[in-house]
């Protein structure tokens, strides 16, 4: 019986085997890239908003807490969207004639909402609580990233689940103390002293590392 | 080569096709019906029934009301659950329609821990953090308020202070919205404090601190004489 196959097609048959093992991975990486990438979890995307409102001057220069407009952080599950008064608290006198705060001025003037472009959202299926966050000594920047450092708020986090979870799974990471929980500058000390520190304020503020599912999922 | 012919060699009982053109296409066919499957799973995971469930987060828009807010304003004259206003003081810094220098309820250690940082959240800003009226804002061209160490501020009773933050004030806004009854008062209370610190004398500290303190003068300024000796 006469050799049906070439004996090149001995190589050809590996390459196809060591080839597909190969694209397949590449694909696998790529679906990995894609989903970690800006231009999907809109990590560090900045957004358009009717005025472009800068937290790096006003929480950053200007020094003032995230509470003067954040105000329901500490006792709500939603840290507070500014009502159009708290802007005019300050710009009623101030940078009256900037025509950028037109829509500002038009909304305390008309009753109108500032309709603002959502930065951080969860999906509907995940409760996240603020206040109880702010409380055990999660700080704001934590999660939020470098915003005294931002002329356009961007999202700092992925906000995949394993994203949180790596807080729920090691909170000694990432805490810092009470006072230090709206200090946008705060700098955590690096290493085995986080650890350190973070370990000793988990045992003073009962803070578990909370993994099941109904933590977040209800 | 068509590959529509060789639909019936797919199916079991009949033998597969010999020859490299048609083992070919039906590994062609196979891996576009896996691809057809695993986009189809892909579809499938796009469902956001779960995502955007049909409830309304805070200050989500609904084309339902005329104004487009989810949120409601209460019907007037709604009370809601703790906020039936009756104590006079405690919601007004009146008795009897007159401001008075009084707290609703004794100040603590606590109290004045907790006034003093919503000062420094709230009123900061402008009045900065020993009260003198300075504040960012204010260099930033804000108009500058009056400084809680003029003699008319310190005469004037704790209420005006509840008063002016629920009500405004000048060119101050409300911070009725921002801060709480209760909170406002700690402010008052701590406002106070700021006063007494550039006001006060060494018979205001009690017995046991003023020995401390005229110790620790004592200490700085024989510092003081000998960094001059050097």
């Amino acid at each position: 019986m006469p050799q049906i196959f070439h004996r090149s097609t001995n190589f050809i048959s590996r390459l196809t085997i060591y080839g597909a093992v190969v694209i397949l991975g590449a694909l696998g990486y790529a679906l990995y890239a894609i989903a970690m990438s800006p231009w999907y979890t809109e990590q560090y995307v900045k957004r358009q908003q009717p005025v472009p409102f800068s937290h790096r001057h006003h929480a950053g220069e200007l020094g003032i807490d995230c509470r003067y407009c954040h105000t329901s952080v500490e006792k709500s599950s939603f840290a507070g969207v500014p009502p159009t008064q708290t802007c005019m608290t300050c710009h009623s006198q101030i940078w009256t004639n900037a025509s950028m705060l037109e829509p500002v001025r038009a909304s305390y003037r008309d009753d109108k909402s500032l309709e603002w472009i959502r930065v951080n959202a969860l999906p509907d299926f995940v409760y996240f609580d603020h206040s109880i966050h702010v409380a055990k000594g999660v700080g704001c920047t934590t999660c939020h990233g470098q915003i005294a450092q931002m002329p356009l708020t961007e999202r700092a986090g992925t906000l995949y689940m394993s994203w949180c979870l790596e807080c729920h799974r090691q909170p000694e990471k990432y805490l810092r103390p009470k006072s230090e929980v709206f200090n946008p500058y705060y700098e955590p000390p690096s290493g085995a002293k986080q650890l350190e520190l973070g370990k000793k304020l988990m045992a003073e503020y009962h803070v578990q590392s909370l993994q099941t599912c109904s933590t977040c999922h209800r | 080569m068509g590959c529509s012919k060789l639909r019936t060699e797919l199916v079991p009982g009949i033998p597969a096709a010999r020859g490299n053109a048609r083992s070919a296409c039906s590994l062609v066919r196979v891996v576009t019906v896996a691809c057809m499957g695993a986009v189809a799973m892909l579809l499938l995971g796009c469902r956001m029934d779960m995502h955007i469930q049909p409830k309304y987060l805070p200050y989500e828009p609904t084309d339902f009301f005329g104004d487009g807010r989810s949120e409601r304003q209460p019907v007037p004259g709604t009370v809601a659950r703790g906020q039936l206003r009756l104590d006079e003081l405690m919601f007004s810094g009146r008795e009897n329609g007159v401001v008075v220098d009084k707290f609703p309820f004794p100040i603590t250690q606590a109290d004045l821990n907790r006034g003093r940082e919503r000062y420094n959240i709230y009123c900061t800003p402008c009045h900065d953090y020993s009260g003198t009226g300075r504040g960012m804002i204010v260099q930033r061209g804000f108009p500058q308020p009056p400084s809680y160490h003029i003699q008319r501020l310190r005469d004037a009773p704790a209420g005006h202070f509840f008063e002016v933050m629920t009500n405004g004030f000048g060119a101050m806004y409300s911070y009725a919205a921002r801060v709480e009854p209760a909170d406002r008062w700690r402010i008052a209370a701590y406002i106070r404090v700021l006063q007494l610190s550039r006001n006060a004398t060494i018979q205001d500290v009690p017995e046991a601190d003023r020995q401390k303190l005229t110790q620790q003068s004592a200490g700085q300024a024989s510092g003081q004489s000998m960094g001059q000796s050097q």
